[in-house]
């Protein structure tokens, strides 16, 4: 609501934003939608039919050339050499203490040829964390950050059908892409990935292409989605925001997503050593209210082990309670009630792994005590 | 456009307020600041019988945004809460005016004087802006 004073960035599809009646929000130094009426009703799009979101405050960066493998293998807590010709690498990059820097998705698209996106709140900071690990052991590597790109998702069991209703073009490439691939159909990056729990697509295509996606995608039905619905999704979805679920402060076994570090092999990466030798101070739990309320960021959940904290809460609309991910003490049982602090109350919330759900089913429901479902 | 209805008195914290012939007040929020929460998912309302004080912390609004408070418009006594609404909380997203929370019954017939007038809330939300 608060009017900034600094100018806010704006993507390509500004205008389409505004043509559409988006509440704005600035997010980061970007003004990007909020939501385009109602946050809800964008939410069941994604999980019923299909919707999209724009993401172009995330960046691509691309890494070719000499050193580029070597460089990306120290850099990511996760091993690109794992991931053959068009597969996605979820991973992190980490900082000499073991200390989340950010979280990305690299693409492997031929020797030395990778795309990395990274979140748009710390966009620059990481093309400079490249950057300076680059200086040093890959000199001829050549880092290109592409904010000539606009990022669009499409989500949502609809996606495929409907994307390639708006660009028959894409039809056939998008619809062969098995999840976690990408390929290129021309200057346009077509990846079967996202943020939602759903099926769906991200697309990296030249800014000046982007209005002519987002209309072609509005006539075949996909609905705009904000930032509102996104993070809803991504929550139900049990997937982490970064500065907010993880920070340079936390290591991925304190935040759920220790499956993004290879220690298969011998391979050296920034914050490996650090990682080996500290055991984890906490861990990342799913938590679903079992009390009217809506959980949120900050409050304090009081388990037999000691204290944790929510770091992300919100109304999950399809599971309809309030959900939340936690980091609490690393002992604590995985399927107890805790008590959340809200307002002065302490409320019962059940202990559950995330994701909550996942391809539109709610995965909690059975996992409530008899007398609340 | 801020939209406020001339038959209804306001606060500067965005409720409305609608006098009842028998003296009681029926309280809601604004247009306006549902528009701000986004879509509401949750009203905790005070208790029937509870005395409150003017601009006293009396509720909760938890929307899919945000965790804001209802404050009372005026001091005296809970007499009603609308049951309709924990389980359709949409209906103040849909119309804010039509969806009154609880109702009131002030202390002294006096009370109302100090709330504003839909002119004054509306300067009042475009000076904020």
């Amino acid at each position: 609501m608060s009017a900034t004073q600094t100018t806010l960035r704006r993507t390509p599809l500004y205008a389409r934003h505004c043509e559409a009646g988006a509440k704005l929000l600035a997010f980061h130094g970007w003004e990007l939608p909020l939501h385009y009426g109602s946050q809800i009703e964008e939410h069941h799009a994604v999980r019923r039919a299909a919707g999209m979101f724009d993401v172009s405050h995330m960046l691509a960066i691309d890494v070719t050339g000499p050193g580029a493998r070597g460089l990306l293998r120290y850099a990511f807590a996760g091993d690109v050499d794992r991931t053959p010709a068009g597969r996605a690498l979820y991973t992190c990059m980490l900082n000499p203490h073991g200390g989340i820097v950010d979280d990305v998705i690299a693409y492997t698209f031929a020797d030395e040829t990778y795309r990395v996106v990274v979140n748009g709140a710390v966009a620059e900071r990481d093309f400079e964390w490249l950057q300076s690990l680059a200086a040093d052991r890959a000199p001829a590597a050549c880092l290109v950050p592409r904010r000539d790109l606009a990022l669009v998702a499409v989500q949502g069991p609809m996606a495929a059908t409907r994307l390639g209703d708006a660009l028959p073009a894409l039809r056939a490439a998008a619809g062969a892409l098995a999840p976690f691939h990408a390929v290129f159909v021309r200057d346009w990056m077509v990846a079967r990935t996202g943020y939602t729990g759903e099926d769906g697509f991200e697309i990296a295509l030249p800014a000046p292409h982007a209005d002519c996606l987002w209309r072609a995608l509005c006539n075949a039905g996909v609905r705009p989605c904000g930032l509102g619905a996104r993070d809803t999704l991504r929550l139900e979805a049990g997937m982490n925001l970064y500065g907010q679920d993880m920070d340079e402060t936390t290591t991925p076994f304190e935040c759920g997503i220790g499956f993004t570090v290879d220690r298969r092999d011998t391979r050296d990466f920034v914050g490996g050593a650090a990682l080996a030798a500290m055991p984890p101070r906490g861990r990342r739990v799913g938590l679903v209210l079992l009390a009217p309320g809506v959980l949120r960021a900050g409050q304090v959940v009081h388990t037999p082990n000691g204290e944790g904290i929510v770091t992300s809460g919100t109304f999950a609309p399809t599971v309809g309670r309030s959900i939340a991910l936690a980091r609490v003490p690393a002992g604590t049982a995985p399927d107890i009630i805790v008590d959340v602090e809200i307002r002065q109350r302490r409320l019962p919330a059940q202990i559950v792994a995330p994701p909550f759900v996942r391809r539109g089913v709610n995965l909690v429901a059975h996992r409530l005590p008899p007398n609340q479902e | 456009m801020v939209k406020a209805p001339v038959d209804l008195r306001y606060t500067d914290t965005h409720e409305w307020v609608r006098e009842a012939a028998d003296g009681t007040l029926e309280v809601g929020i604004t247009d306006f600041a549902q528009d701000a929460l986004g879509d509401i998912v949750y009203v905790e309302c005070p208790a029937p019988g509870r005395q409150v004080t003017a601009g006293e912390a009396v509720g909760v609004i938890e929307s899919v945004k945000a965790t804001s408070d209802l404050y009372a418009p005026v001091s005296g006594e809970i007499v009603a809460v609308n049951g309709a609404i924990p389980d359709h909380c949409e209906a103040i997203n849909a119309d804010a005016f039509g969806a009154w929370l609880y109702r009131l019954k002030p202390s002294s017939p006096g009370e109302t004087a100090r709330l504003l007038d839909a002119a004054a809330y509306v300067r009042s939300v475009e000076a904020a802006r």
